[in-house]
């Protein structure tokens, strides 16, 4: 067993892209979720339509990567009105119902043979982000104690990072202010909030527009980090690692998402390639490499069980001021 | 590799480490999982063996009026740097080893195709294929799209007869959904689970245990029932006594959606089996429409037990204590009625309804991991269409699903039909939000 | 003028009202016509026409099942009508929604409070202010556009708090308030709003009756500062003691009319609740 290799890997993945990535996504259901109280499981979608936004604009159109992300987030607005017009009204678990079907029309839609010119079908897009890579400014990659990343990881991760900050800061003034206090009366009891003159409609769809549009930054971190957006990347799994990242770290704080996908990262490799090291040196033969994958998702599952059981709150919440008592 | 037989006591042991109370319970539904399953590692063994040999990508080149091409070339290619080819023999045949399990592209060299034909889709030249199990067949139709010379309308009675079928299949999934939100509030994510270990289940008594069909499928949604009951009594009635929230459930019973289906697949595989019995029966021509028997015979079944559903519903006393339970639970148990009994019936009825939808589902698509959780968005659709809560709603909306999804293919591509029922269920949710038969709720 | 000056001008200015459903009042502020509503096949509320005097405190009654709370929310936006039309201050509110409804000025409470039970009692407060310009996203973002005005909100959230003797709890979760601590919460939040018409839906339900006393005062006052009172009440002691004019419901319909010890007398009234076997007695304000 090389623990060296175990502790590198899973503290580089945990402050590395795959982190970064859910920590956006988790930033965003936190304004949806945490805050709103809106069940959004469609979170996928919106990193969907940014990373294929972004895609088709510099690959299909021969555009820039800057139009392409103007693009992308123009797309996730658009998305966040078409979820949210119709649906904004009905019950909390009508509108998961929904969240989740859209998530799963939009990866339906990019992988169809049919608009294969444009999407690339189930294969994606590829080779679309030699543009920002151009403006790396490290010199070499990093490798500091366990870290190590290799000079474009280095210039995604930092740049990723940069986004979360910026999203966190983004996320704590709109909370402290009377628009936040707006959205967390909403999170108890939308008639009561409606009873005092507040267009509830219009904040939830604000709400739901914030939400995915950070979450949305997820999804052009991780099309420029893998040079590719592939449809099957971001279905349903994304979501729901995104929720247990959220609930873990802490729904309705500002740095719980962000502590939840790093600890949540680092968890899940560690268990990984100590399960596949395990393997390979023969401690355990009674599962191959792929199995191995498997269990990550056992870990997933058992963790947003346990989660919501035990410390809905996760690591960061507060018991009294939670957002998950709603009938 | 003998250790793989012993599943069970693997998983308990990994729970032993959180509180035993609640865990214990449900420890012991998923230990009847893995029980379960185990049974399917026996077949599974050997194809675990396989992974660790080399596998194989292969295919036969048909030309248009389906004979045999010879001499096309192939070639498959990895990341790693791995490469192989293979042209094709007088049966049309191709092969190329592989050396074991990931992603591979693989190419057709379109300039070995003889004069005079191409390819349906020119563009396709290569595709990108996943391997999780040994082998992948791979196929490049050739000629012009499949033109159809059947009529618009002779399609249109297939397509609609195929729909009620399948929508009888998502209605047998959805009355137990719709009885279990209405009684309990719960609206469960992991009830496509149900449907998986319907299928899962059949298959290890049809296939495994060599038992006969009908017996496998008895003996599977007996398995089911159990496992609703077990569900009940394991996890959610312990929450229910916590005072676990709805919303906290809804997310509870994702997570454990998702554990169940990689249980699935980590012990059954990532491939889809077909049963033993009837796997390959001919169809049969009833005026324009094409159906096998074993449908026809799995569709009067399906639609004798809905009646019978409704029947225990509307007359008996559990059924009609189930409906009191769903209209007022405090009011319900005020009255005399054993809510949690009621419950843990409604859990095995409905539960029992979803492992029959999907041992029926799997005879037509066959037995996959994930099927029940693909099926899961339509069953929801279906459900929503016809109003949560309400059983009969949720056999109308789900037959209305089925057959929009068929017939919808008509007019839009048949990849995108999924897509075309979702975006009814929301047109429906925004126009009628109680659904069809739903009732609306009071303010205040 | 005192409390009982304003009752006696209230009430005189009722006088000479004829005591029948649906009679015009000298100066209504709320004006309602063929207001219907379905469940199913059941006709929730129907009712032909209704007026509400400005100033005044109106009790709303009927049995169970009347149609009080649906004609509420009807009113207010929370639920929309199959036919009708209705005037408030002059202003047609038909099919407009709820949160412009009470920006028109005329807010609810509900039968069940809903104090926001995971914000600070201030918060609570606060969110009923009108015109926050803090309430705009990206105004928000800068709290130097918000922060002047939030603090006067604040004052007067106060200020309203320690009228209604809240103020100690201004901090503490609203949650941890008691069943009448939180009507008062929610009266108090309404009138955040500046309403000029408070519509309170069951006030006295689940208050102790300890508090019963101060929350009747507290509903004389809004008379007194001007504005105008419709609430729904059981409660017949609280009907007789408080309001100045009785609006009785049965079966959807406005069966009568009048002054609160008069109306009591009604045939149609005893018809309306004894035809449903209600325990409330009419005369004496003891439950049979």
């Amino acid at each position: 067993m090389d623990f060296n290799l175990i502790f590198s890997q899973a503290i580089t993945q945990g402050l590395g892209v795959q982190a970064v990535i859910f920590a956006l996504a988790a930033i965003g259901l936190n304004v949806h979720f945490g805050y709103t109280g809106l069940l959004n499981f469609g979170q996928a979608a919106f990193l969907a339509v940014a990373a294929y936004g972004l895609g088709v604009t510099v690959a299909t159109l021969g555009l820039s990567l800057w139009v392409g992300v103007f693009v992308g987030i123009a797309a996730a607005v658009l998305l966040a009105l078409l979820l949210g017009i119709p649906t904004l009204r009905l019950r909390a678990d009508y509108l998961a119902i929904v969240t989740i079907a859209t998530a799963e029309i939009v990866r339906l839609i990019v992988r169809s043979v049919t608009l294969r010119d444009v999407f690339g079908g189930s294969d994606g897009i590829n080779r679309f982000a030699d543009e920002f890579y151009a403006l790396n400014p490290f010199a070499a990659g990093l490798t500091l104690g366990p870290l190590n990343f290799s000079r474009n990881d280095l210039f995604v991760v930092v740049v990723g990072w940069v986004l979360v900050l910026v999203s966190c800061l983004i996320v704590f003034l709109a909370m402290r202010s009377p628009w936040g206090r707006v959205l967390k009366g909403i999170r108890e009891d939308e008639d009561a909030v409606r009873s005092l003159g507040k267009n509830v409609y219009s904040y939830k769809l604000q709400s739901l527009v914030l939400g995915g549009v950070l979450g949305c930054l997820g999804g052009f971190v991780f099309a420029i980090s893998s040079q590719s957006v592939q449809p099957d990347n971001y279905g349903t799994d994304l979501t729901f690692f995104a929720w247990a990242a959220l609930i873990l770290g802490g729904a309705a704080r500002v740095f719980g998402p962000v502590l939840g996908s790093i600890l949540f990262w680092f968890l899940l490799v560690f268990i990984n390639v100590a399960l596949t090291e395990a393997v390979r040196v023969g401690y355990i033969t009674f599962i191959d490499g792929t199995q191995v994958g498997q269990i990550q998702f056992w870990i997933l599952g058992l963790s947003l069980m346990l989660l919501m059981i035990y410390r809905p709150q996760g690591i960061l919440g507060d018991k009294r001021e939670l957002a998950f008592d709603v009938k | 590799m003998d250790t793989t037989l012993r599943p069970g006591p693997r998983i308990r042991a990994s729970h032993g480490r959180f509180r035993p109370r609640a865990w214990g319970l449900l420890g012991v539904a998923l230990s009847l999982v893995a029980l379960l399953i185990g049974a399917a590692v026996v077949s599974a063994a050997p194809a675990l063996a396989a992974k660790d040999t080399d596998g194989v990508i292969e295919g036969t080149m048909l030309d248009p009026e389906g004979q045999p091409i010879a001499g096309v070339t192939f070639t498959v290619s990895n990341a790693a740097g791995f490469e192989g080819f293979d042209t094709t023999n007088k049966q049309g045949q191709w092969e190329i080893p592989i050396p074991g399990p990931g992603q591979y592209v693989v190419t057709i060299d379109t300039l070995t195709l003889p004069e005079g034909v191409t390819l349906t889709d020119p563009q396709r030249t290569s595709l990108t294929v996943n391997l999780l199990s040994a082998s992948k067949t791979v196929a490049f139709p050739t000629g012009e799209a499949d033109t159809t010379t059947e009529s618009t309308m002779d399609r249109f009675l297939q397509l609609a007869t195929d729909g009620l079928v399948f929508g009888l299949i998502i209605a047998l999934a959805g009355v137990g959904l719709s009885m279990i939100f209405g009684t309990t509030g719960l609206t469960n994510f992991a009830h496509g689970e149900i449907v998986t270990l319907g299928a899962i289940s059949t298959f290890v008594f049809n296939n495994m245990l060599g038992l006969p069909f009908v017996l496998a499928v008895a003996l599977g949604v007996l398995v089911c029932g159990a496992f609703g009951a077990l569900n009940d009594w394991g996890l959610w009635k312990p929450l229910r006594r916590r005072g676990v929230s709805l919303v906290a459930m809804l997310v509870v019973s994702i997570g454990f959606g998702i554990l169940l289906r990689y249980i699935y697949l980590f012990f059954f595989g990532g491939d889809t089996e077909q049963y033993a019995s009837y796997s390959g029966q001919a169809g049969i021509a009833i005026g324009p429409v094409d159906i096998t028997p074993k449908v026809i015979v799995g569709s009067i079944v399906a639609v004798i037990v809905l009646v019978l559903t409704m029947l225990w519903l509307g007359y008996t006393k559990t059924g009609k204590a189930s409906r009191a339970v769903s209209d007022n639970p405090a009011l319900a148990s005020a009255s005399g009625i054993n809510v949690e009994r009621v419950i843990n019936q409604v859990w095995i009825i409905g539960a029992g309804l979803a492992g029959l939808s999907g041992a029926l589902y799997s005879m037509s698509v066959g037995v996959n991991w994930l099927e029940g959780f693909q099926l899961l968005l339509l069953v929801f659709a279906g459900v929503v269409l016809g109003g949560l809560g309400t059983a009969l709603g949720a056999i109308v909306g789900s037959l209305v699903v089925g057959v929009l999804i068929q017939v919808s293919t008509l007019v839009i591509p048949t990849e995108m039909k999924n897509v075309g029922a979702l975006l009814i269920m929301i047109i429906i949710l925004l126009i009628r939000p109680q659904g069809l038969l739903g009732r609306r709720e009071r303010v205040g | 003028m005192s409390s009982d000056d304003r009752q006696l001008a209230a009430r005189e200015a009722l006088v000479g009202v004829a005591q029948e459903p649906g009679v015009a009042k000298p100066d209504p502020i709320l004006v309602a016509d063929g207001v219907e509503r379905q469940f199913g096949g059941l006709k929730a509320v129907d009712v032909d026409h209704f007026e509400l005097q400005r100033g005044s405190i109106t009790a709303l009654i009927g049995p169970n099942g009347a149609g009080k709370t649906t004609f509420f929310n009807l009113l207010t936006g929370f639920d929309s009508p199959d036919n009708g039309e209705w005037t408030f201050n002059g202003r047609s509110l038909a099919g407009m929604p709820a949160y412009k409804v009470a920006r028109t000025g005329m807010v609810r409470t509900f039968q069940l409070t809903k104090a926001l039970s995971k914000m600070t009692v201030l918060q609570n407060m606060l969110l009923g202010a009108p015109q926050q310009k803090g309430e705009n996203f990206f105004a928000g973002l800068i709290a130097g556009t918000w922060r002047s005005q939030e603090k006067a909100n604040t004052a007067r959230a106060e200020e309203l708090l320690a009228h209604f003797k809240l103020d100690a709890k201004s901090d503490d979760f609203a949650g941890s308030l008691s069943g009448g601590q939180r009507k008062l919460l929610e009266m108090a939040r309404a009138l955040m709003v500046e309403p000029d018409l408070v519509m309170l839906d069951e006030p006295m339900a689940g208050v102790n009756p300890a508090l019963k006393q101060s929350l009747l005062d507290h509903i004389r006052e809004l008379r007194e500062s001007g504005m105008t009172v419709l609430f729904v009440e059981h409660d017949m002691d609280m009907v007789r003691d408080v309001s100045d004019w009785v609006v009785v419901m049965a079966q959807g319909q406005i069966v009568a009319e009048g002054p609160p010890l008069e109306v009591m007398q009604q045939q149609a009234v005893i018809d309306a609740y004894l035809g449903e076997h209600h325990d409330v007695s009419l005369d004496s304000g003891s439950p049979a």
